[in-house]
C-alpha cells in the first residue's frame, strides 16, 4: 500500500471496485478477446480492413462525433436554461430530458423513423424542402445524391437518419453530467468579475465555461461512447444498406447470423480497442484541465 | 483489508443466490404437468397460436395430461444460434433447412439425417415469394424483370440477416439464371441493378413489411405469400398481390431438438407434435393462415387464394442449402459482389 | 425572483434562451412521445388497458421489475465506491481505472449480450452442463437442507436451480447483462461532482476526529446526495429500457424471458402497433413516477436539487 491517507476507505473501495470491474466487465470481455484471439493477425487485419467493415466504421465514428458534438452544444444550452432560470413548465423540461433512457431504444428507432419517414410529421417537410432544392438549384453530384435521398426518404434510412438517432440517444447524457455539476456551482467568482467590470459574454467565456470544461468534456464522452455502440435505435432508422447506412455492430449481428462467432469477436473486439482509446485519451486530458483548474 | 474484501465477496455471494431464487421461483410457479419450447421464426406466430390451441386439446383427450407449449419468435438464423448456445427448445420449425443443419453441424443437438424424419423433407406446409405492389399497381409491375427499371424501388429484407431475404434472392436468381440461360456475368448485372433499387434493407422480414406497409416506401415488396396475404388483412385496401412468372418452392422445416427433448422427457409429446402439423386439422390451419397445405385435397381448396405457379426448388436447382449459403450468402458470396460492384 | 442583476443576463437573452431550450426539447425528445402516445390510444383507452392487462403484458412488467431491482441497487452501491475511490485517492493507473468504469458505454450492447453468451453458452467457457456437473454436491446439499422446516422453501428453490443451472435464456442472464449495461452510471455521475466538490471537508472532518464510515455518511453523502440520486434514476430508467443486450440474452420466450421492451417488439412484430405503443407509454410512465419521486423528495427535503436559491 502507498503511503498513509488522511481520507479512509482506501482499501475497501479499491478492493469492491476492482472485484466488481473484474467480475462485470474484464472477466467478460476477456472471453471476448480470447475468442477472437483464435484468428491469427492476417486474418484479423484482412476483417478489419474489408471494405463494408471501413465504409460502416466511417459512418458509425462519424455520425457519432458529429452526433456528441451537437447533444454537447445543445446539452449546455438546455441544462444553463434549466439550472439558471425560473420559469413555468421548468420541472416538465427538466422531466422530458430523461425520456431517450427510459424509452426502450427499439421503440425509439420505430418512433422515430415514424417521424422521419417521407410521411412522418417531419419527415414531409424535409421531402418537400429537398424537392424544392431540387427545383431551384438542381444539384448535381455529391450533394445532388444527398438532396435526392432526402427527397425520396425523408431525414430516414440515410446518414442524416443516423445522426438524429444518436443525437436523440446520447443528449441526456450530457445534460445530466452538467447538472449537478452547474447546481454546485458558487456565483462567487461571477459576482467578483462582474465587480472588476467584465460583461456578462465575457464572464461566460472566461470564468463560468472553464468551470464545466471538465463535465462538458465527460458529458461528450459518454454521448460519443454511447453512439459508437448504439444498436436498437439505429438499424431501424438507417435503412443497413451496404457500403452506405450500415453501423459496426450490424456488420457484427451479421457475422453472427453465419455462425462466425471469431469474426464478429474481432468486429467487436476493434470497436472496443478504438473506443476506449478514445476515452482513455480524453479521461487524460480531463485530467490535465482538472490539475490546471486547481 | 484482506477481511473487508472477503466480506464482499460474501456480499456478492449473497446478492447472487438471492437472484437464484427468484429465477427457480418465478419457473416454478404454476407449473403444469409438462410444457413444450416450440422456437420458431417471424411470420408463424398466429398459425401456432392457432396450432398450440388445437394440439393441447387432442393431447388433453388423448393422455389426458394438460400441456404448456411456450412460444419462441425471432429471425431464423438468430433463432437457431439461441438454440445451439443453449436456448433449450424441444421442437424447431424454422425458416430454412440450412438453419436446422447447423443445429446437427455446431452442436450434434439433432441428427445428421433429421430431413427424413418426417414426411415431404420435414416441411408440413410450404410457402413461396411473391410481389406485394401499391394498389392498381401504379408502376405496372408484372414480373422479375420490372425490379430493375429504374425509378422502381423494390423493398427486402438483408439475405445476411433474415432466412426469407434469402428465399426472396434466390428466386429472383432462379428467374434470371432461366432468362439469360445462365450466362453468370449477367445474372449477377441482374441482381446488382435490382439491388440498386433497393432503399432500405431491413435486418428481418416483419422490418420490410413495416417499412412498406406501414411507412409508404417502395414500390413492389418481396415478400413470403402469407406474409403478404397477412398486409392485405392488416392494411385493408392499399396493397395486391402479384404472382411472377416463376418463384421458388420454400419448405420451412421442422424438427425436434432430440438432445433436449431426451433431457426434458419430452420426445414423445414434441414428436406427436410435430406430426400433428400434418393432419387435416393443421393443415386446414396452414391454409386458413396462407401457408401451402401439403395435403393436395386440403391444398384444392385454398387453391383461388393460393394459385399454382411454376416453382423451382433449392435441392434440385440450387444444389441444397449448404450449397447455396457458401455461393451466394457468405462473405466473399455474390450478395457481396452485387454490393461490391457498386 | 429576487436574482442580482451581476449574475444572470438580461430579460430578452433570458427569454431567448428559455425558448430556444423549449424548441430544442420539444423537436428532440416531445415529439418522439407524443407519437408514441397518439400509437398507443389510436384505438381507445380499451385497447390501452387490455394490452396492459395481458399476461404477457404483465409477465414481462415483473421480470423489467426484478431485472432493475437486482442490477440498480448493485451498480450504485458499486458507483459510490468507484466515485470514492477515483476522487479522494491519487494512484497509478487512476486514469485507466476511469476508463475502464466507462467501458461498458462504448460496448455495443449487442456485444455486452454476446459476452456473456459466450462465458455461459453451450459452447462457452462455462457451459450449463458443466456447471451442473460442478453443482451436484451443492445440489444435493441444498436438497437436504430442504427437508428442515423455516427455510425450506429457500433450499428447495436452490436445489432446483443448482440440478439445472440457467444463466442466459432465463433470469440471471438478463440480470447480468443489465447490470453490465447499467454499469457506470451512477459512477459516471459521482465522479465529475465529486471531482469539482474536493476533499477539503473530509479531511477537515478527520483531522477534528471522525472515522471511517462517519466521515461518509455525514460529510460526504450530504453533499453528492443529489448528484446520486440522479444516478439512480438514470440507471434505473436504463435498466428499465435496455433492448439490445437484453435481446441476446433472452431467448424471447413468450411469457416467461420477454423483458418489457422485448415484449414491445414482439407486440410490434405481430401489428399490433397500438398495444405495442401502450406497452412504451409504460415504460414513459416509470420515467415520469420516478421523477415526480424525486420532485416529491425534494420538496419535503425543503432543498431544490434543479436550482439555487
Amino acid at each position: 500500500m502507498p503511503k498513509r491517507r488522511v481520507i479512509p476507505g482506501f482499501g475497501l473501495s479499491m478492493g469492491f471496485t476492482i472485484s466488481y470491474l473484474s467480475l462485470i466487465i474484464l472477466i467478460p470481455l476477456a472471453a471476448l478477446f480470447l475468442k477472437a484471439a483464435r484468428l491469427g493477425a492476417s486474418q484479423w487485419w484482412q476483417i478489419l480492413t474489408s471494405e463494408r467493415i471501413i465504409a460502416a466504421a466511417k459512418l458509425t465514428f462519424g455520425a457519432s462525433a458529429a452526433a456528441a458534438t451537437v447533444s454537447t452544444v445543445l446539452g449546455l444550452l438546455v441544462t444553463w436554461v434549466l439550472v439558471r432560470y425560473r420559469f413555468p413548465g421548468r420541472r416538465l423540461l427538466d422531466a422530458m430530458v430523461d425520456l431517450p433512457f427510459a424509452l426502450p431504444t427499439a421503440v425509439a428507432g420505430i418512433t422515430l423513423t415514424q417521424i422521419y419517414a417521407p410521411h412522418g410529421w417531419v419527415g414531409q417537410y424535409i421531402s418537400q424542402a429537398a424537392l424544392w432544392i431540387q427545383a431551384t438549384y438542381a444539384p448535381t453530384g455529391w450533394w445532388g445524391e444527398v438532396i435526392q435521398d432526402w427527397a425520396d426518404k425523408g431525414a430516414a434510412y440515410s446518414p442524416l437518419g443516423v445522426f438524429i438517432a444518436l443525437t436523440f440517444i446520447g443528449f441526456p447524457f450530457v445534460v445530466r453530467t452538467l447538472q449537478p455539476v452547474m447546481e454546485d456551482f458558487s456565483s462567487e467568482y461571477e459576482e467578483a468579475a462582474a465587480t472588476l467590470g467584465a460583461g456578462r459574454w465575457t464572464v461566460f467565456r472566461r470564468v463560468i465555461l472553464p468551470m464545466f470544461i471538465p463535465a462538458l468534456i465527460t458529458g461528450f464522452t459518454l454521448a460519443f461512447a454511447r453512439a459508437i455502440g448504439e444498436y436498437g435505435s439505429v438499424i431501424f432508422i438507417s435503412g443497413n444498406l451496404p457500403m452506405k447506412t450500415e453501423i459496426l455492430p450490424l456488420l457484427v449481428v451479421a457475422q453472427l447470423e453465419q455462425f462466425k462467432y471469431e469474426a464478429a469477436a474481432v468486429i467487436a473486439a476493434g470497436m472496443l480497442i478504438v473506443s476506449f482509446t478514445l476515452l482513455f485519451l480524453i479521461n487524460l486530458l480531463q485530467r490535465r484541465l482538472n490539475w490546471q483548474n486547481n | 483489508m484482506k477481511t473487508k474484501s472477503l466480506a464482499l465477496y460474501f456480499i456478492a455471494a449473497l446478492c447472487a443466490l438471492t437472484s437464484c431464487k427468484k429465477a427457480t421461483s418465478s419457473a416454478s410457479t404454476g407449473n403444469p404437468a409438462i410444457s413444450l419450447l416450440n422456437v420458431s421464426y417471424d411470420p408463424t406466430r398466429e398459425f401456432y397460436l392457432d396450432i398450440n390451441q388445437a394440439f393441447q386439446k387432442v393431447w388433453q383427450t388423448k393422455t389426458g395430461q394438460s400441456l404448456d407449449i411456450k412460444q419462441s419468435h425471432g429471425g431464423s438464423g438468430k433463432q437457431s444460434r439461441s438454440v445451439i448456445d443453449g436456448l433449450q427448445a424441444d421442437v424447431v420449425t424454422l425458416a430454412l433447412a440450412g438453419d436446422i443443419d447447423s443445429l446437427a453441424k455446431e452442436a450434434k443437438l439433432v441428427p445428421s439425417d433429421w430431413q427424413t424424419k418426417l414426411s415431404n423433407n420435414s416441411s408440413p406446409y410450404t410457402s413461396t415469394i411473391v410481389f406485394v405492389v401499391r394498389k392498381g399497381n401504379p408502376k405496372g409491375i408484372k414480373d422479375w424483370a420490372d425490379l430493375t427499371t429504374s425509378g422502381v424501388q423494390v423493398i427486402t429484407p438483408n439475405p445476411k440477416t433474415s432466412g426469407g431475404a434469402r428465399w426472396n434472392y434466390l428466386a429472383a436468381w432462379a428467374w434470371a439464371n432461366k432468362q439469360f440461360a445462365g450466362d453468370e456475368t449477367k445474372i449477377l448485372d441482374y441482381m446488382t441493378r435490382l439491388f440498386k433499387n433497393v432503399p432500405v434493407l431491413d435486418t428481418g422480414a416483419r422490418g420490410s413489411t413495416t417499412t412498406f406497409a406501414q411507412r409508404g416506401i417502395g414500390d413492389v415488396f418481396l415478400s413470403w405469400e402469407n406474409e403478404a396475404w397477412l398486409i392485405e388483412k392488416e392494411f385493408p385496401g392499399k396493397t395486391e398481390i402479384v404472382y411472377p412468372s416463376i418463384s421458388i418452392l420454400a419448405e420451412p422445416p421442422v424438427a425436434v431438438v432430440e438432445k433436449n427433448a431426451t433431457k426434458h422427457g419430452t420426445t414423445e409429446v414434441a414428436r406427436a407434435y410435430l406430426e400433428f402439423l400434418y393432419t387435416d386439422e393443421a393443415q386446414e390451419l396452414a391454409g386458413k393462415h396462407y401457408y401451402r397445405p401439403r395435403n393436395p385435397a386440403i391444398a384444392a381448396k385454398y387453391h383461388d387464394k393460393l394459385p399454382e405457379l411454376p416453382l423451382v426448388t433449392i435441392d434440385k436447382d440450387f444444389g441444397g442449402w449448404a450449397k447455396a449459403q457458401k455461393i451466394h450468402f457468405d462473405d466473399g458470396g455474390t450478395f457481396d459482389k452485387v454490393y461490391g460492384s457498386h | 425572483m429576487s436574482y442580482r442583476p451581476v449574475t444572470t443576463e438580461s430579460a430578452p437573452v433570458r427569454l431567448f434562451l428559455i425558448a430556444c431550450a423549449v424548441l430544442v426539447l420539444a423537436l428532440f425528445l416531445l415529439l418522439p412521445l407524443a407519437a408514441v402516445f397518439a400509437e398507443a390510444f389510436r384505438k381507445g383507452w380499451e385497447v390501452f388497458l387490455a394490452s396492459l392487462h395481458e399476461e404477457a403484458a404483465l409477465s414481462a412488467i415483473k421480470l423489467t421489475l426484478i431485472a432493475a431491482g437486482v442490477s440498480v441497487p448493485l451498480n450504485t452501491l458499486f458507483g459510490v465506491s468507484a466515485a470514492w475511490l477515483v476522487t479522494k485517492f491519487r494512484f497509478k493507473g487512476r486514469s485507466l481505472l476511469v476508463s475502464l468504469i466507462d467501458l461498458p458505454f462504448a460496448v455495443s450492447p449487442v456485444i455486452a449480450g454476446l459476452v456473456w453468451v459466450m462465458l455461459f453458452g453451450a459452447k462457452g467457457w462455462f457451459p450449463q452442463s458443466a456447471m451442473a456437473d460442478a453443482f451436484a454436491p451443492a445440489a444435493h446439499l441444498a436438497a437436504s437442507l430442504a427437508e428442515y422446516q423455516g427455510f425450506g422453501w429457500l433450499f428447495s428453490d436452490l436445489a432446483v436451480w443448482l440440478a439445472d443451472p440457467k444463466i442466459i435464456f432465463a433470469l440471471p442472464g438478463i440480470v447480468i447483462a443489465t447490470t453490465f449495461v447499467t454499469f457506470p452510471f451512477v459512477a459516471r455521475e459521482l465522479i465529475p461532482l465529486m471531482e469539482t466538490q474536493g476533499s477539503d471537508q473530509e479531511e477537515a472532518a478527520v483531522t477534528l476526529g471522525a472515522r471511517g464510515w462517519h466521515v461518509f455518511f455525514r460529510v460526504t453523502l450530504p453533499n453528492i446526495k443529489w448528484g446520486l440520486l440522479y444516478g439512480v434514476l438514470l440507471c434505473n430508467a436504463r435498466a428499465m429500457g435496455e433492448f439490445g443486450a437484453v435481446s441476446v440474452v433472452s431467448g424471447h420466450i413468450r411469457g416467461e424471458t420477454n423483458t418489457l421492451p422485448l415484449h414491445v417488439e414482439v407486440l410490434y412484430n405481430e401489428y399490433q402497433f397500438s398495444a405495442a405503443f401502450a406497452c412504451a407509454t409504460l415504460l414513459a410512465f416509470l420515467a415520469l413516477v420516478t421523477l415526480s419521486l424525486k420532485t416529491a423528495v425534494e420538496y419535503f427535503s425543503g432543498h431544490d436539487a434543479s436550482g439555487k436559491h
